[in-house]
């Protein structure tokens, strides 16, 4: 009895879900706020974004949550970073959520460090050497060039799984291109006297942003990616800069400043906390903030040398 | 490379022409410019080319020819120095391989009673359960190899394959899984753990503790696997909401593999859980479990104080009410957590006991109805350090053996246990865990128990569940 009736429960529930409205707005699951922010500059109110993770969450170690299983369950596109920096709880979640669509390979799978040139790619993949990504450093988000390379594709993309809609997409996707060029422009301008500055970073989270501004990474607080400060580590670092100067020691929102202020400390390093992501900081409230403060913040402690 | 050679004598005449030419027309200025710079960059691209050309050989040829190989190399890295390129991955035969890991797993293990005559008082439990700290002083815990990949468009396979210290191998779990049913559905067929309750889909190198709780041991057999069907369902509905049902052979207590055409065992599952904010999530089920056993062998204690052992036929119903909370800051993790969990089983068991197989041989009705629970909290207090406590006690319950009650009894003593862990994981591959418990599992006995354990993990980086 208990049985049938669970049959009958398993059976009428996926018609309840056919009948629901057909013009309802195209749901978007983002593994990071970085690209909510993108989608919903894309997507406007044709979409309805729902991201999994904050800017004070280490995206390396998310759990793969009952609340993120659901909203899962019910996207129409998924929207994460990829380059394995999800891959402790996206592939759970995607397994979990009994949603064909987004699955690996399919359109309402979007891996945003698939369409940008990875950095940090290891030429040899051993695990001695920590939490290595095989396929490159996947903090892209860090250089504004790729979110404008990642918007391109998603653009592309919203209007290959919403159709219905593709031209107000490719409309969106034209405004926000060229406000986003602009902006590039005044941030490189404006950030031209960190070029060549040498800095110190806790996490490797800032290869693209190092990159982008021509900034020197000439030490990491952690021994290895992934692995937690130790003190006879940052003693090494602290001694190697002795010779070698540099202008501030760089963390991300989410991460513990405990070895950041140590440095800071001990060597009267500059310490910045940067958004490293939308929702990092007070002024990053969306992407065009994200850039605007980490301007800001990498200049007021390291631009005027 | 022949290419490359003009290229570079080209530009090595180009330039010191350019420097030399002080007073013609700036026209002819610019032209040798121009010269110069398209002089530059097509022996940029040669020089790439050639690069992206040997990189391809080296990859073909390494076996082969690799003095051939490594001198290219080493000329071509002599003559452009640029960005380092990746290394080519794929192509060939390797590139479909699925994700391999194995988990390597030790244990010292101090126990002050013999843990040859374990036991957990006022419980029957099969002659061959997996009960108790095992064996004592160092031995090789489980290894564990599990492969899993995608197999087409539709499927998907996974499969644990446990090595065990005396040499045995068995099937923990392989199954395939569907990826494409959609709307929230998703169908299991194969060899796989029972969704039922908290703990008993996890595998052993995701415990928080060396061993099982008590009413695991007790009255699901330590874990309950089975080969069979499961379908999953969940809701579509900004709460998780996760309802299953599964069909199997019953190959395990509860129940006995026996030959028969439908199923021995049967199981519903519904789980929900949210969040609370942006530091708690939750998860709570209610699980049921029917399992058909025949002649079932079980080692039991008579009111004689003799071991006996008796035969059970009949069926066996395992309620489980399942909850979990876990606590971080924001939702970050890394620096602190805390985890409390706890479960509560409850069985039935309805049919026939033989009482005393090799000897007396009585058979009569039984009807017992048994229960037990644990409560745990894992607080993580610095990165890669946790400590955690475990407390746990079992209720013989009531118990109707029939004819045959004045030969047996299965008493009113509450075993009970309590667990002190403390582990290190110096990355989420790697963990060494102490472990203190003081087990009273049998009436006047208190056995106190000290692990030190080892888990590692080797290969594809294992994602897992909540």
């Amino acid at each position: 009895m208990m049985i049938r009736n669970a049959l009958i429960a398993l059976l009428a529930a996926p018609l309840a879900l056919l009948a629901g409205p057909a013009d309802a707005a195209l749901r978007v699951f983002a593994c990071e706020p970085e690209w909510g922010a993108l989608v919903q500059e894309l997507g406007g109110n044709l979409v309805e974004v729902s991201v999994a993770t904050g800017a004070l969450q280490d995206p390396h170690q998310i759990q793969a949550k009952p609340s993120l299983i659901a909203r899962a369950r019910n996207a129409d596109l998924v929207v994460c970073t990829g380059a394995e920096l999800e891959i402790g709880w996206l592939p759970i979640l995607l397994q979990q959520s009994g949603n064909a669509k987004v699955q690996p390979g399919q359109p309402g799978n979007f891996a945003a460090a698939d369409y940008v040139r990875k950095l940090d790619v290891p030429g040899q993949l051993d695990r001695s050497q920590g939490d290595v990504h095989a396929a490159g450093n996947p903090h892209v988000q860090t250089d504004p060039r790729n979110i404008a390379q990642v918007a391109t594709a998603l653009g592309t993309r919203l209007q290959q799984v919403d159709p219905a809609h593709a031209a107000e997409y490719a409309r969106r996707q034209a405004d926000f291109a060229q406000r986003w060029q602009q902006a590039i422009a005044r941030w490189s301008a404006q950030a031209a006297p960190l070029k060549g500055a040498p800095v110190v970073s806790q996490h490797k989270a800032f290869t693209y942003l190092y990159d982008w501004l021509g900034l020197k990474e000439v030490a990491v607080l952690e021994p290895k990616p992934g692995v937690e400060p130790t003190a006879s580590h940052l003693q090494g670092v602290l001694s190697a800069l002795k010779g070698t100067p540099v202008r501030m020691v760089i963390h991300a929102a989410y991460q513990d400043p405990r070895a950041s202020e140590w440095l800071n400390t001990n060597a009267g390093v500059p310490a910045v906390k940067l958004p490293f992501t939308v929702g990092g900081s007070e002024g990053a409230k969306d992407l065009f903030g994200l850039f605007d403060d980490t301007v800001a913040r990498l200049l007021a402690a390291g631009g005027k040398r | 490379m022949h290419k490359l050679l003009p290229a570079s004598l080209a530009l090595a005449l180009a330039t010191p022409h350019c420097a030399l030419a002080e007073s013609p027309s700036d026209l002819a200025t610019l032209r040798q410019e121009i010269a110069t710079m398209r002089a530059a960059y097509e022996a940029r691209l040669e020089a790439l080319e050639t690069r992206l050309k040997a990189a391809e050989a080296a990859a073909a040829n390494s076996a082969t020819v690799p003095g051939a190989t490594a001198a290219s190399a080493a000329a071509v890295v002599a003559s452009a120095p640029p960005p380092p390129a990746p290394v080519a991955s794929g192509g060939g035969a390797n590139a479909f391989n699925p994700a391999i890991s194995l988990i390597l797993s030790g244990l010292y293990t101090s126990t002050s009673r013999d843990p040859e005559h374990f036991a957990i008082s006022g419980f029957q439990l099969p002659t061959d359960a997996e009960v108790g700290p095992g064996t004592r002083g160092l031995s090789l815990a489980e290894t564990e190899l599990g492969i899993s990949a995608n197999i087409d468009p539709w499927w998907r396979g996974s499969t644990a394959i446990a090595l065990h210290p005396d040499n045995e191998v068995s099937v923990e779990e392989a199954y395939v899984q569907t990826t494409s049913l959609g709307h929230g559905a998703s169908l299991k067929a194969g060899r796989f753990f029972s969704g039922i309750g908290y703990l008993n889909p996890q595998h052993a190198h995701t415990w928080d503790f060396v061993d099982n709780p008590l009413a695991y041991q007790a009255l699901l057999g330590t874990q309950y696997g089975d080969d069979g069907v499961q379908l999953t369902w969940l809701a579509p509905i900004d709460q998780y909401l996760e309802l299953g049902a599964e069909l199997g052979r019953g190959r395990s207590f509860p129940g006995t593999d026996t030959s028969r055409n439908g199923a021995g065992m049967v199981a519903l599952t519904a789980h929900t859980g949210g969040d609370i904010g942006a530091s708690h999530s939750w998860r709570a089920g209610l699980s049921v479990l029917r399992a058909k056993a025949k002649d079932q062998e079980l080692d039991a204690m008579n009111t004689a104080g003799n071991s006996v052992t008796n035969a059970f036929s009949g069926r066996t119903r395992v309620w489980v009410a399942d909850a979990v909370w876990k606590w971080a800051p924001n939702g970050n993790a890394t620096r602190t957590s805390f985890k409390l969990q706890g479960e509560y089983l409850r069985s039935t068991r309805d049919g026939d006991l033989v009482y005393d197989v090799d000897n007396v041989a009585s058979a009569a009705d039984y009807r017992a109805v048994q229960s037990g629970w644990y409560l745990q909290g894992i607080y993580q207090f610095m990165p890669g350090w946790r400590v955690g406590l475990r407390t746990e006690q079992l209720d013989p319950g009531s118990s109707r053996f029939g004819a045959n009650a004045a030969a047996l009894d299965l008493g009113n003593y509450r075993p009970r246990k309590n667990t002190l862990m403390f582990d290190y994981n110096p990355s989420e591959f790697s963990r060494v865990r102490l472990q203190f418990a003081r087990d009273r599992s049998r009436e006047g006995v208190t056995d106190n128990q000290f692990f030190i354990q080892y888990q590692m993990s080797l290969g594809a980086h294992g994602a897992h569940g909540y």
